[in-house]
Parts: C-alpha cells; sequence; structure tokens
C-alpha cells in the first residue's frame, strides 16, 4: 500500500540523516529494528482517512506544524522545575522535558529491589538487551504506521520493570513537559513496560504543554503483564493547544493479569489516543476508561480494540465525553471475542454531552463475536444538558453556569469513579472542575 | 408580597392561563384547586420561571417587583421556592454539594457571606434536626434511588435551609401515602411564619387537612372561578369540579 502521502515525506527524507545520531546506533540489532520500521512506515505512510480504523480523524493538521528539518532533533528547553501533581516525598517521579529524560527534576530515591525506572535511552546504552528483550516482545504487532514510525525515530521514554512478586508501594509519576519555544519539534517518546508474575505498580502519567506552541508528540507504549500482575495506569493529556498528540498503547495481560487504565484528554489541537490490549490466558482482565472535555475546535478520538484470545476473560469500558463549540469526538471501540475465548465478559459505555449543535461526535462500537458463550454489551449514547435537571438546580439559586458545571461535573464522575486507586480520584476532579471553570 | 395580575400564558400557542389576579400577604396560605389541565402547574411553573411558557399579558410583581424578567435563580434568590411535583433525580451530584452550592449562591444573591463548610453542616445540622428527617438524605446523590416519600421531604429539606419567603407547592401530595404526607405537611407547617407565606396546589383536599389555608381559589380552564375560605375545599371535595368547569366555558 505504497502512498504518496505529503505529510509522509519529512519523516523518511529525514531518517538517513539522522539514524547515526538516534540513540543505540552502535547496536546492529536497533539500527536493524529502525531500517525495518522505516521501510514499512515508508510502505504505508501516515495513517489516512482512507484506513477503516482513521475514517474519523485526518492528520492533515500536521502539514500546518510545518515541521522543519531539524524538527527530529532533540530540543531541550530550560526548566527548572517539573509541574508535579502530587506532594512532595508521596510519589517517585519520572520528568522529561520535551522528550528528553531529565535526571535532575526527577525523584527515584528509594526504589524498591526489583524495580527498575529510568530512561529507556540511558538503559539502550548500560544494559542493551533488556531493552531489546522488551522491545522484541511487542514486535509481532504488524500494520501499525504510528508504531513504525516511533520506532524508526524514538529516543527516549520510561522504562519500568518490576521483578516477579514486587511491588512499587509509592505511586509512579511520570510527568511529560513540551514547549516549542525554541522551534517546531516533533518527538517519538517510547514507554517500554514490562510487570513480573503477581508484581504490582499504579502510574499516574500526565503530558503538559505550554499553551500556544505547536508541536508533535508521537507516543508508543509497549505494555506486558505476566501472571497476576496489575498495572494501573492513569493519564491525563493536557498538550498544548496547538499541539498534535498520537498515543498507541499495545499491551498483553497474561492469566489473571489486571490493567486498570483510565485517560482524561483535555489538551492538544488533535489527538488520538488508541489502546490495543490482548488478553492471553484465563483470568486477565482489563478496565479501559477514560474521559475527554473538548472545546473551540479541537479533536479527540479514542480508539480501543481488546482481543479476547482465551476463555474466561473480561474487559469494562466507561468513556464519557463533553464536547462545546465546534470541538469533535471519535470513539471507537472494538471488542473482539476469538472462537476459543469462551465465558468472555465485556462491556463498554461512550456517553458523550453535546454542550452546542455544532459539537460532534463519531462513535463506533464494534463487537465482533466467535464464540458462543459470552457476556458482551455494549452502549453509546450523545445528548444535551438535561433541561428539567438544569431548572431543578436553577430554581434553588444556582446560576446557569454553575448549574451546567455541576450537571457535567457530575456526569463525567460516573467515568472517574471507576479509577481503581480511589485516592487519585479527587485528583481527576480537580482538573475537570479546572477545565469546567475556564 | 405577591401580586398576579391578569396573567396569561401559552404553552406552544395554546392558552393555558387566561387571566389570574391573585394577591397574597405575608403569613397567608392560599390554597388553589382545580381539576387536571386547568392551568395549576402552569402557574407555579410561570411564577418560578421555567422556560417553554409564553407570558403574553399581565404580571407577577413579588416585593413589587417584576419577577417575569428574571432568571429562575434570581426569582429563588428574592425567596421564591417551588416544591416540585416530580422532584429530578440528578446522579452524581450529592445533596450536600448541591445545597451547599444553592444556599451560598442565594446568600450571595441577598449581600451576605458565603457559608464555609463548618458553618453549612451546623445549619444542615439544625434543620435535619427541627424537621426530624435524617442525614443520611445528605450523603446521597439528589432524589437518585429515593422513594416518592424521601423525594418530597428532601424538597422540604432543601426548603427549610434556604428560607424562601414564598413557598409554593405544585402537587405536592401526590404519590404519596397519608404518613409521608403527614411528614411534609408537618415540615410546612414548621417553615410558616408571619412572614411567609405558602401557596398549595392540589388537586385533592386532603392535604389540605394537614396544612390548613386561609384562602381556596378554584382554578379551572386558566381563571380564577372562586374563591374562599377552607370550607370551600370541603365542598369541592363532596360535589367535584363539574360546576366550575362548566361555568368556565
Amino acid at each position: 500500500m505504497k502512498q504518496d502521502n505529503v505529510m509522509t515525506t519529512p519523516f523518511v527524507s529525514q531518517y538517513d540523516n539522522l539514524k547515526q545520531a538516534l540513540p543505540g546506533y552502535s547496536q546492529p540489532w536497533m539500527t536493524t529494528l529502525r531500517d525495518r520500521a522505516m521501510e514499512s512506515f515508508t510502505q504505508a505512510g501516515l495513517p489516512t482517512q482512507r484506513r477503516e480504523s482513521w475514517k474519523y480523524t485526518n492528520l492533515r493538521g500536521l502539514q500546518q506544524l510545518e515541521l522543519t528539518e531539524r524538527a527530529l532533533e532533540p530540543q531541550p528547553i530550560s526548566i527548572d522545575r517539573a509541574p508535579s501533581l502530587l506532594p512532595e516525598g508521596t510519589a517517585h517521579r519520572v520528568v522529561f522535558v520535551n522528550g528528553g529524560f531529565r535526571p535532575d527534576l526527577s525523584d527515584l530515591a528509594g526504589l524498591p529491589e526489583g524495580v527498575i525506572v529510568g530512561s529507556v535511552a540511558d538503559l539502550a546504552e548500560r544494559e542493551p538487551q533488556r531493552v531489546e528483550a522488551l522491545l522484541a516482545a511487542h514486535s509481532d504487532v504488524e500494520d501499525q504506521p504510528l508504531v513504525a514510525l516511533n520506532t524508526a525515530f524514538m529516543r527516549d521514554g520510561l522504562l519500568l520493570e518490576l521483578e516477579a512478586g514486587r511491588k512499587l508501594d509509592r505511586v509512579l509519576e511520570v510527568i511529560h513537559v513540551n514547549s516549542a519555544e525554541n522551534g517546531v519539534f516533533a518527538h517519538n517518546a517510547r514507554n517500554l513496560i514490562s510487570l513480573g508474575a503477581g508484581s504490582e505498580a499504579t502510574i499516574l502519567e500526565h503530558h503538559t504543554g505550554l499553551n500556544g506552541t505547536a508541536y508533535y508528540i508521537n507516543a508508543a507504549n509497549d505494555m506486558t503483564l505476566a501472571e497476576d500482575a496489575t498495572l494501573r495506569h492513569y493519564r491525563i493529556q493536557a498538550e498544548g493547544t496547538n499541539a498534535v498528540h498520537t498515543s498507541t498503547m499495545n499491551g498483553h495481560l497474561s492469566g489473571n493479569s489486571f490493567y486498570d487504565g483510565y485517560t482524561l484528554s483535555i489538551g492538544a489541537a488533535l489527538s488520538r489516543n488508541e489502546t490495543n490490549m490482548k488478553l492471553t490466558a484465563a483470568g486477565a482482565r482489563c478496565h479501559l476508561n477514560g474521559g475527554y472535555l473538548m472545546r473551540d475546535k479541537q479533536h479527540c478520538d479514542t480508539t480501543t480494540v481488546v482481543d479476547h484470545l482465551s476463555p474466561q476473560t473480561s474487559c469494562r469500558e466507561v468513556f464519557k465525553g463533553v464536547l462545546d463549540d465546534r470541538s469533535r469526538g471519535v470513539f471507537q471501540g472494538r471488542i473482539v471475542v476469538h472462537p476459543e475465548a469462551q465465558q468472555t465478559d465485556g462491556h463498554q459505555l461512550n456517553k458523550v454531552l453535546l454542550l452546542t449543535d455544532t459539537a460532534e461526535i463519531n462513535a463506533k462500537p464494534e463487537l465482533e463475536i466467535y464464540a458462543d458463550d459470552v457476556k458482551c454489551s455494549h452502549g453509546c449514547s450523545a445528548g444535551e444538558v438535561d433541561h428539567d435537571a438544569l431548572f431543578y438546580l436553577r430554581s434553588r439559586g444556582l446560576s446557569e453556569t454553575s448549574a451546567k458545571a455541576l450537571l457535567i461535573q457530575a456526569f463525567l464522575a460516573e467515568s472517574v469513579s471507576e479509577i481503581g486507586k480511589e485516592e487519585l480520584q479527587d485528583l481527576f476532579l480537580e482538573k475537570i472542575s479546572d477545565w469546567l471553570a475556564i | 408580597m405577591l401580586e398576579i395580575k391578569n396573567l396569561h400564558a401559552d404553552v406552544e400557542g395554546k392558552a393555558i392561563l387566561r387571566g389570574i389576579n391573585l394577591t397574597i400577604q405575608p403569613g397567608e396560605v392560599h390554597a388553589i384547586m382545580g381539576p387536571n389541565g386547568s392551568g395549576k402547574s402552569t402557574l407555579a411553573h410561570v411564577i418560578s420561571g421555567r422556560d417553554g411558557y409564553d407570558v403574553t399579558e399581565g404580571e407577577v410583581l413579588y416585593h413589587g417587583k417584576n419577577i417575569l424578567e428574571m432568571e429562575p435563580e434570581e426569582r429563588a434568590g428574592e425567596g421564591v421556592f417551588l416544591a416540585f411535583q416530580y422532584p429530578v433525580e440528578i446522579p452524581g451530584v450529592t445533596n450536600t454539594t448541591f445545597m451547599k452550592e444553592a444556599l451560598n449562591s442565594i446568600r450571595k444573591y441577598r449581600g451576605e457571606d458565603e457559608l464555609d463548610a463548618m458553618q453549612f453542616m451546623k445549619v444542615i445540622r439544625e434543620k435535619t434536626k427541627q424537621l426530624g428527617v435524617s442525614n443520611d438524605m445528605l450523603k446521597r446523590a439528589v432524589n437518585v434511588g429515593f422513594s416518592g416519600g424521601e423525594k418530597k421531604r428532601n424538597d422540604i429539606l432543601q426548603m427549610a435551609i434556604l428560607e424562601p419567603s414564598l413557598a409554593i407547592l405544585d402537587e405536592t401530595d401526590s404519590g404519596l401515602d397519608i404518613d409521608a404526607l403527614k411528614t411534609v405537611a408537618d415540615g410546612v407547617n414548621l417553615l410558616r411564619s408571619p412572614e411567609n407565606a405558602t401557596l398549595v396546589i392540589t388537586h385533592y383536599q386532603r392535604l389540605l387537612d394537614y396544612i390548613v389555608p386561609d384562602f381556596v381559589h378554584v382554578l379551572a380552564k386558566g381563571r380564577i372561578v372562586k374563591s374562599g375560605d377552607k370550607t370551600l375545599a370541603q365542598e369541592l371535595e363532596k360535589k367535584g369540579y363539574a360546576e366550575f368547569t362548566d361555568q368556565a366555558a
């Protein structure tokens, strides 16, 4: 599927110039991996709306970013404080500024034994075989042009590895700060997460961008959960209002492992969060939840694909969207129950509040069921703020604005309450009320 | 304090209120009775500011101010309170959050200081004690999973907290058994004072055994066709509304 895609060109043409400067060039396996990825990306091109899974999201906006020759080079900016959301001393902290690891802003003191937290670039130098193994775990994934693009150019990202039975008691806060103050840039963060049998970790990941600056983040996350492992992964996407953010998460869940995910999207001109989960053995469970709040002409795409590959696996998805002005939301939720996956339990819900006549939602639930003993449900709805409730609140003295804000907050709270780590729920509710207060 | 003068209102082009005149003084309890479709609830909604009604003629003055030009929240600030026929369920918003925001909005409107969490809880304790209702109700989402009686009691609790000068009870008795009815009536009676007025809208005389009105008005086809004292309600209970509906036509 060779494509003449004008947006693909800047990436393809930069590769040969840059590849020697990319981390891990001295490792032949790494260069082979990158070369193959580049070849695959060149063949496929950036996804266009001709692809079924990209029907409602158009990356043409990238063109307006005018990515220059230097865009794919590191663009460090000076910053002396990371915008942490958790009280000092209560969390382990990893900070990336414009994609580059900043040990000076990070706090990794007191990590338990058997837990590795750090920078992928760093580890690629010191323990290349570790990074090679982590990347190989997901090499079966094909036909993901954005992941191929990421593999070709990746420089850094979070590495989290837990040995069997290890528990990270504190939250791991992963902060990504981005600003194009020194010129437009694009970076490809690669996050590698591997949890050994019975291990447990909680990640609070947030992406903050300075408003007004334009940049492109293309993140890829490889996540592997061994038997009985638990990963709680809560994210806030608050990129700058002119940024483009694409994120692909590929997860492998073994028997009785549990992934609990929540993504709150409020930033970026255009964003896409794609999650692909493979439930490979009995008892594997995943919760993919989230909220998206968009205004002006923002566009937010939430795409999930859950593959039930074994009997007795379950997934639950609760997404709530609020769309104001001329913003646009996309929700594509695919659940595939493979023939051997008997006794699958799947539940999916996407509810949207449209605050104006010009806001738009494209929702596409897809259930593909090839087994006969399964429990699967899905629900999609879009509507406006309940008039009766609005009048009820106003008749008690609340202004129209506060009444609406209260109802929207309550609407979103239903998804936030899905966050398994309850003490983090307030933080998300606060972000939501901040958004409403603007 | 409330003067309704020649009030006409349409719903979707259909005339529902066709010239209502009613004056209520502080301390009085007025009951409006009438058959279904006579315009009782429309009157309550027009006074409290619900949209969907077109006032084509007349005015409603409250303490001398024309409240028809006000937003519902401004009317609430002026002291108008509507107890709903069907209180609305609001998932995800607890009664406490709602009432604190409501009370502070109204205090702000009146130029009073807003209450902090501690001060607010003090008000709550006082009012729940006064009405003999349980605090549990406050922790729950507004009216969600409440029985019919609980919803009405919740409305009365809101009224106690907001201390309106005019309470309009819109068919508060509908769907209530006799015990729930008594509890609600007791709440309303507790909150009566020489400064406050109450407008009870009802189809049946039953509620008026517990909230005894000073004046009873019969509404038929959008007009008040007869006014009297509480004996009028008893008369209606015996004879029904047929006489008045014929008369209004």
